[in-house]
């Protein structure tokens, strides 16, 4: 597991939050506002002047200067050149990009208009509109080769105008990046926003929107509100009239596994236009830990629905992949389906995985899954097939 | 973390109101209720449940109160979203109707070398002035299809063997590409031909011009020739060498073949099939012969009844079935229709099987002559001297009086399965379709009687089969049955572990 917030040791004249791409080289005077210095250890330490400020790691001599520095620990020793940082007076260091991984997210609110059983990021009333003028001053910091960024929240669509501003300056700046944005898309019942949306023609934009039943009382109560499912599903087809690419996303878990079967049939039947639908398993995180007795339910035990489900989305020709599942708790015929999901950040292995085989296929745990998961965890038969295909996996994981 | 109110499932269960119903229609189905909404989603239920729903006590915790509600056949809350629902998926089914006609079918000589028992009507003749379209004709057909709306058109070729006046064909081809230069649409050719005088200097032509080539084949030699007399006897040569020339010279998949069924084919399904395959075809689709022309007049030599053929029909897709079980990706083109129909929330672009009837104003038929029809079917109904069928001649008539006038009115009011008398409320009726000529051939009017319709009777039984063996088949017959739906290999939507091995 990687950590994204840490708290080091202030110092120096530090009196406001500081954003800073990350080097470890010395570079142009004018570009150096846009840059965090990154002192290692037995590394030169050049002239400091201009920078954003300074984070210097453990064993690495703390160089003097007035700019804001922050001593940090072992743990950020993972930085390097091109990641984006956020440097506050208390100390604290959150890394908000990292240049070398796939999952780069931005939270974009804690506000949010559902409070979903589940929900692993929950949400926090107060107005925090502040965030989007440093997202956007963030946006100028990522790496224009970044692959995908996800814009999470909370609802990306409280931001009101802030949230187009965000994907209008990622079209502008990150092009060829793809954007995966996750909205519980309510707000574009108003055919407005679908159409405002639509109109950006953002080249590699995806709407990842929760859908948790084929009736409304199912997904009205997971999301606990009343009418939910009804501006989804109106929201879901302004979308499309707009041509903006939507996934479907449903968490599996105890109210939601009964019609799975039916709701892959009924996302075929009314919503034929998604590119993409998730079947994604439950992360104990967040609310999922006070709503556990409503929710659990051992993965093993809804493999009926979870099999049914997949083979009608994938027969009719739907994408459709399995998230945050391990091997050995799915059937073999749904492998195929099944995805490395979880972010790299908090993607673990539980100590029932050693020695399985499988592992460098198989998505793991969240970190958050050490306190509960499924009771079936052991190593998987391998089919003769995908020998081979897992021993070099293997050896690269190993040389990693 | 505060800790919020997390409110019970009872409370999203307040907007409920005892349920009404939204449209849907049942029949009788493998010892269970089939119903079916407006917009053709199914849903088999035991005789109980349905009279539970229909008498308004299915509870709300029945999961079948959950699958009608989800099929919008159940209605419990506010109406505005359902309804907006299935009106979007109506539109969807009914999109074939927008840009009115589409298929534009010349008969550009009637003359072919051919004389096939069950052919309408070729003439065998040298007689060229008299029985080939002319320039004239066929560019004021020209000006009729490009007064239709469709953005996008299909041109075909037909006969006799448009072969025999291959000038033509050439002439209608390049003119129409003229016009679609100040005329912009999207117009596919495609020449329907026995293959027999085909020559390289032709298939150059259509490769340049990306013409489709559909042929007849009606299985192995033996059939094939005793369905398909030709002097010396070599039709199903000629044919096989034909397929072959046009796939190297066209590319392979721009070639395809029809095989019509005869009392000859209903006792040898399996070779026809296996012919097919030998080409290295992978679709089929059985027809039955047609009511009319020859066919009519030769009944006792080639005809049999709707029971007979439904036999074949279902002992033929048995065998192909299983040669799929047997990984090998081979269609049945008419199942793959009505499944399409069934499962799916798209409209087909088959003008023979919906409603309205295709007739008129789905396709057209521009004969040799320049008499105008609505289909085949109704210039074959000339051919034996009834034009009752005929919207009017390029030479004389306006777009609006044939395209626009009473007959072609009259055809579409008359076939819309919602208000026809056996198909108002059948429950099949939103896969199906009606034929008004067909009726007005057969059973002497336009409207016809279900009851004893040769149509009706073949239509419902086999989409019934098709449903039986749907829902009481295995995993494995329902992924060939999609494959077929989508035209892929079932491992191309349904990956065994190979695909990441």
């Amino acid at each position: 597991m990687i950590r994204l917030v840490s708290r080091g040791v202030a110092q120096g004249q530090f009196r406001d939050e500081r954003l800073g791409r990350i080097t470890t080289a010395a570079v142009d005077p004018d570009l150096r506002a846009d840059h965090a210095f990154l002192v290692r250890p037995a590394s030169a330490t050049p002239d400091l002047t201009g920078y954003a400020g300074v984070l210097v790691l453990p064993g690495a001599e703390v160089p003097t200067t007035d700019l804001p520095a922050t001593k940090v620990g072992e743990e950020l020793s993972y930085l390097s050149d091109g990641d984006v940082v956020l440097m506050t007076p208390s100390g604290r260091i959150s890394v908000l990009y990292r240049k070398s991984s796939r999952h780069n997210t931005i939270l974009s609110t804690e506000r949010c208009n559902s409070l979903c059983l589940m929900c692993s990021q929950p949400p926090q009333p107060e107005d925090d509109s502040y965030r989007v003028p440093q997202i956007l001053r963030l946006l100028d910091l990522i790496d224009t080769g970044c692959v995908e960024l996800g814009v999470s929240g909370g609802e990306p669509l409280l931001l009101g105008d802030g949230f187009f501003s965000i994907v209008e300056k990622c079209k502008r700046l990150l092009p060829s990046t793809a954007l995966h944005v996750l909205t519980n898309g309510r707000l574009f019942k108003d055919p407005t926003l679908a159409k405002r949306l639509g109109e950006i023609t953002h080249p590699d934009i995806m709407l990842g929107i929760p859908l948790y039943a084929d009736v409304d009382t199912v997904h009205d109560y997971v999301v606990q509100v009343q009418g939910a499912f009804d501006e989804t599903v109106v929201g879901l087809y302004n979308l499309a009239e707009h041509g903006v690419p939507i996934e479907i996303r449903v968490v599996l878990h105890a109210q939601t596994y009964r019609r799975l079967p039916q709701l892959a049939e009924y996302i075929y039947r009314n919503f034929p236009f998604v590119s993409h639908v998730a079947l994604m398993g439950l992360e104990m995180f967040g609310y999922t830990n006070i709503n556990l007795a409503d929710l659990w339910i051992d993965p093993v035990d809804y493999q009926p629905e979870l099999r049914a489900a997949t083979m009608t989305l994938a027969e009719r020709g739907l994408n459709v992949s399995i998230y945050n599942h391990q091997l050995c708790t799915i059937p073999q015929e749904l492998w195929p389906f099944a995805r490395q999901s979880i972010s790299d950040w908090k993607n673990i292995f539980v100590p029932e995985c050693e020695g399985c085989t499988a592992k460098p296929m198989c998505s793991g745990f969240f970190h958050s899954a050490a306190k509960r998961h499924s009771a079936h965890i052991t190593p998987p038969k391998i089919p003769a097939l995908l020998a081979d295909r897992l021993t070099s996996l293997g050896v690269e994981a190993a040389r990693g | 973390m505060t800790k919020p109110i997390f409110r019970e499932p009872s409370h999203f269960e307040e907007r409920r109101r005892p349920y009404t119903f939204l449209p849907f229609r049942y029949l009788d189905l493998a010892g269970q209720k089939l119903l079916v909404n407006e917009v053709g989603e199914h849903l088999l239920v035991p005789d109980s449940t349905f009279e539970a729903f229909v008498s308004k006590k299915l509870q709300p915790d029945a999961v079948a109160y959950g699958d009608l509600k989800a099929k919008q056949m159940l209605l419990d809350g506010p109406p505005d979203v359902p309804i907006r629902m299935l009106a979007t998926k109506y539109r969807t089914k009914r999109s074939f109707l927008s840009g009115f006609t589409r298929l534009h079918i010349f008969v550009v000589s009637l003359r072919c070398e051919h004389s096939c028992h069950y052919c309408q009507v070729s003439r065998v003749s040298t007689d060229k002035s008299r029985y080939d379209m002319t320039v004239e004709t066929a560019n004021r057909s020209l000006d009729l299809v490009f007064r239709s709306p469709a953005p996008e058109i299909s041109i075909e070729f037909q006969g006799g063997e448009p072969f025999l006046n291959f000038d033509l064909i050439r002439h209608v081809v390049e003119e129409a590409e003229r016009r679609i230069v100040v005329e912009p649409r999207q117009v596919q050719f495609v020449i329907t031909t026995n293959l027999a005088l085909v020559t390289d200097e032709i298939l150059e032509f259509c490769r340049q011009h990306k013409i489709l080539i559909s042929t007849s084949l009606d299985g192995p030699a033996s059939i094939h020739n005793t369905n398909r007399p030709r002097p010396g006897n070599d039709s199903h040569e000629l044919t096989v060498r034909g397929i072959e020339r046009a796939r190297s010279i066209l590319g392979y998949d721009q070639v395809s073949a029809l095989m019509t069924t005869t009392k000859l084919t209903l006792d040898r399904p399996e070779e026809v099939v296996d012919e097919y395959v030998r080409l290295g075809f992978d679709h089929i689709v059985l027809r039955p012969l047609s009511p009319y022309g020859f066919a009519v007049k030769t009944k006792l030599k080639t005809g049999y009844d709707t029971d007979a053929y439904l036999r074949f029909y279902e002992r033929t897709l048995a065998y192909v079935i299983e040669m799929n079980r047997g990984g090998r990706f081979f269609v049945e083109g008419f199942s793959q229709l009505l499944l399409t129909k069934i499962l799916t929330p798209f409209a087909t672009g088959y003008v023979d099987l919906q409603s309205p009837a295709g007739a008129g104003i789905s396709a057209a038929v521009y004969n040799y002559d320049g008499d105008v029809y609505v289909s085949d079917e109704a210039r074959m109904l000339a051919e034996m001297g009834d034009k009752t069928f005929r919207l009017g001649s390029v030479h004389s008539d306006t777009y609006e009086a044939m395209f626009g006038g009473e007959l072609l009115r009259t055809l579409v009011e008359s076939s819309c399965v919602e208000s026809l008398p056996g198909c108002s409320d059948c429950a099949l009726q939103t896969w199906c379709g009606s034929d008004p000529v067909e009726n007005y051939a057969k059973q002497g009017n336009i409207i016809g009687h279900r009851p004893t319709s040769d149509f009706c009777h073949r239509n419902m039984s086999i989409i019934k089969h098709l449903l039986r063996l749907y829902h009481e088949g295995d995993d494995q017959l329902r992924h060939i049955f999609w494959s077929w739906v989508n035209n892929r290999p079932v491992a191309e939507l349904v990956p065994g572990l190979e695909a990441i091995a």
